[in-house]
């Protein structure tokens, strides 16, 4: 097996969203951000370090999100709305090649901007004399593989819809994935008033089936100096990849039967 | 001779939308392109000429009917290898220069240790790029465009080079350039399958054309034939020491006549009347200064294919 082609594909992606005026405008407001909180620290009584972690993780998180979704959703759209794409596939670059490589430079720009403003906020740490334990990092890296997910999800969309649906299905998933703690609850309510388990059980299949962002959160555990044991990690670090990889493998899927016109 | 390209029976429909029924783009197409052909596509705005295409490359699964390219069915990667692509009004990444651009492509065929920066030289220098190899494609003109496609197409030195307008928006001299690089293809055994607007360059560099229209074929054939089907339309004869009162003798046989300061040209509608009009000038001691047969141009073969179809649906 050789990888040259997914690798140019993938460099190339990225090349293109370094071109991206939004991407640049995103990371320079969450690194402002991130500094703020610094401002914003000494401006309340209460402790520091806890709300420049607070802020700096949901502005990673954040910005992070944002830049997921802005730039995912335009992968593949955009090379067939610019045509494009017909120079790539009458080369003997399968689409799931070509899904592979768009979604690998998408990967490499989050890499590099979530790396971007991790940087900025463990500087903003050094600054209040904090060293970056492993809990932080993890935390900054589990927001990372939470990205990964949602790109994941922006690249299936956009397969086979257009860019402005692509990105209210992607926030939806957003939105919900950090819901689903609650429609566990509400399976567990609703089991208890009706006797029927018609509707729990769906919820129940539906809390499976939908990504659960809660797992990826620890700013609780972070801002409260409480360590996670890095085999927990391992393991949210190992649902958060597989999810993306199924994901990824259905956008394959999709895209290989469909025409491009 | 082996057979190139080949397709039987293709029917290509695209839907139009929920309610807005469909729209047959190819209908019943069966052609056959041989090796080391420049086969030329003609047909008018809408004719499928691009579908068919598309459909050569693999970019669309045809509706019904099969083709096969280099002896395997469409679509297939291995396939691929062999071909190369210009589509219609290409579109490009134009943040790379256009070495860049190359190598780009190149790197999509993964055979190991390509020859790569001397095929990327060869190719700027063919399309007379080489001076602005580290330019970036946005701020290339539209025949630079045009041209940097045709050598993407030509990154893995294809079999079979097939071309969706190669010649749409270029100048005269780009034209040109255009045509000497596919007469070089030719000459270099390759295939070329394209389609073109243009038909005086149809005309000079096809060894066979195909009619398109409404994704019918409505003629296909070598040009000459195509254009000796119609055979010689009318012949022009250019005579001297005809004197003013002779005029009248000529312009009785011509179809029309320009008199000019000493001599006049006469068309003439067949061949008898050029048997006459050489023995009247026997007579009356004209001297023939040349003549010249009006074969129809591809364009009026063009024109009227189309306007014989447009009665035949009517
Ligand atoms: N993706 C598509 N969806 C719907 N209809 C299409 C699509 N692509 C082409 N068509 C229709 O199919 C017909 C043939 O189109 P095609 O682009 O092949 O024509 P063409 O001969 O290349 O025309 P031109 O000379 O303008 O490039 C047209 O009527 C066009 O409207
Ligand atoms: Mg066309």
């Amino acid at each position: 097996m050789r990888f040259g082609d997914i690798a140019a594909i993938a460099q190339n992606t990225y090349k293109e969203n370094l071109r991206d005026k939004i991407l640049y405008n995103l990371v320079i407001f969450g690194l402002v951000m991130i500094g703020g909180s610094l401002l914003l620290s000494t401006l309340t009584i209460g402790e520091r370090t806890k709300i420049i972690m607070d802020v700096g993780l949901a502005s990673i998180e954040l910005f992070g999100t944002l830049i997921a979704i802005f730039v995912g959703i335009g992968l593949v759209s955009k090379e067939l709305e610019k045509r494009t794409i017909y120079t790539i596939l009458c080369k003997p670059v399968s689409r799931s090649r070509f899904i592979l490589g768009k979604y690998l430079g998408l990967v490499i720009t989050l890499f590099v901007n979530v790396s971007i403003m991790g940087i900025g906020f463990f500087l903003i740490l050094a600054l209040i004399h904090v060293v970056p334990n492993f809990t932080i990092v993890a935390a900054v890296l589990l927001i990372f593989v939470q990205l990964l997910i949602l790109t994941a999800f922006a690249l299936l969309c956009s397969t086979f819809t257009t860019s402005t649906l692509s990105a209210m299905f992607t926030l939806s998933i957003y939105v919900i994935g950090h819901l689903t703690e609650d429609l566990k609850n509400l399976a567990l309510r609703l089991s208890d008033v009706f006797s029927s388990t018609f509707s729990s059980t769906l919820l129940e299949v539906v809390y499976y089936v939908l990504p659960n962002f809660d797992y990826f959160n620890i700013k609780g555990e972070v801002v409260h100096g409480v360590s996670i044991d890095p085999a927990t990690v391992g393991s949210i670090l190992l649902y958060g990849l597989v999810y993306a990889a199924v994901l990824v493998a259905l956008s394959c899927l999709i895209f290989e039967r469909r025409d491009v016109k | 001779m082996q057979v190139v390209v080949q397709t039987e029976n293709l029917r290509m429909e695209f839907s139009l939308g929920l309610g807005r029924g469909r729209m047959v783009a190819l209908d019943d197409l069966t052609l056959q392109v041989e090796s080391g052909e420049v086969f030329g596509v003609l047909g008018p705005n809408g004719s499928g000429k691009t579908t068919a295409m598309k459909v050569l490359t693999g970019l669309c699964a045809p509706t019904s009917g099969s083709a096969w390219v280099l002896g395997q069915p469409v679509g297939n990667v291995s396939v691929k290898n062999e071909i190369g692509f210009l589509p219609e009004h290409p579109y490009f990444y134009e943040y790379l220069t256009a070495e860049e651009f190359l190598r780009f492509y190149a790197r999509l065929f993964r055979r190991g240790g390509l020859v790569l920066s001397k095929r990327v030289d060869e190719l700027l220098e063919l399309v007379g790029l080489t001076r602005q190899r580290r330019t970036r494609l946005q701020h290339f003109s539209k025949g630079m465009l045009q041209r940097i496609g045709i050598a993407q197409a030509l990154i893995n030195d294809p079999r079979l080079v097939l071309l969706d307008e190669p010649m749409s928006g270029l100048d005269p001299v780009g034209r040109r350039e255009v045509r000497d690089i596919i007469l070089q293809l030719r000459d270099q055994g390759k295939t070329v399958f394209f389609n073109s607007h243009i038909l005086p360059d149809v005309e000079m560099i096809c060894d066979r054309v195909a009619i398109l229209m409404e994704g019918r074929l409505l003629a296909m054939g070598p040009v000459r034939e195509l254009v000796g089907s119609i055979s010689v339309r009318s012949v022009e004869v250019e005579l001297e020491s005809v004197s003013s009162t002779e005029i009248a003798v000529v312009e009785r046989m011509a179809e029309k006549v320009v008199v000019m300061k000493n001599y006049l040209i006469a068309v003439l509608p067949d061949m008898a009347s050029v048997d006459e009009i050489l023995r009247l000038a026997n007579v009356h001691g004209w001297r023939l200064r040349a003549m010249t047969p009006r074969r129809a141009s591809l364009e009026e073969i063009f024109l009227q294919e189309v306007s014989k179809h447009h009665h035949e649906i009517r």
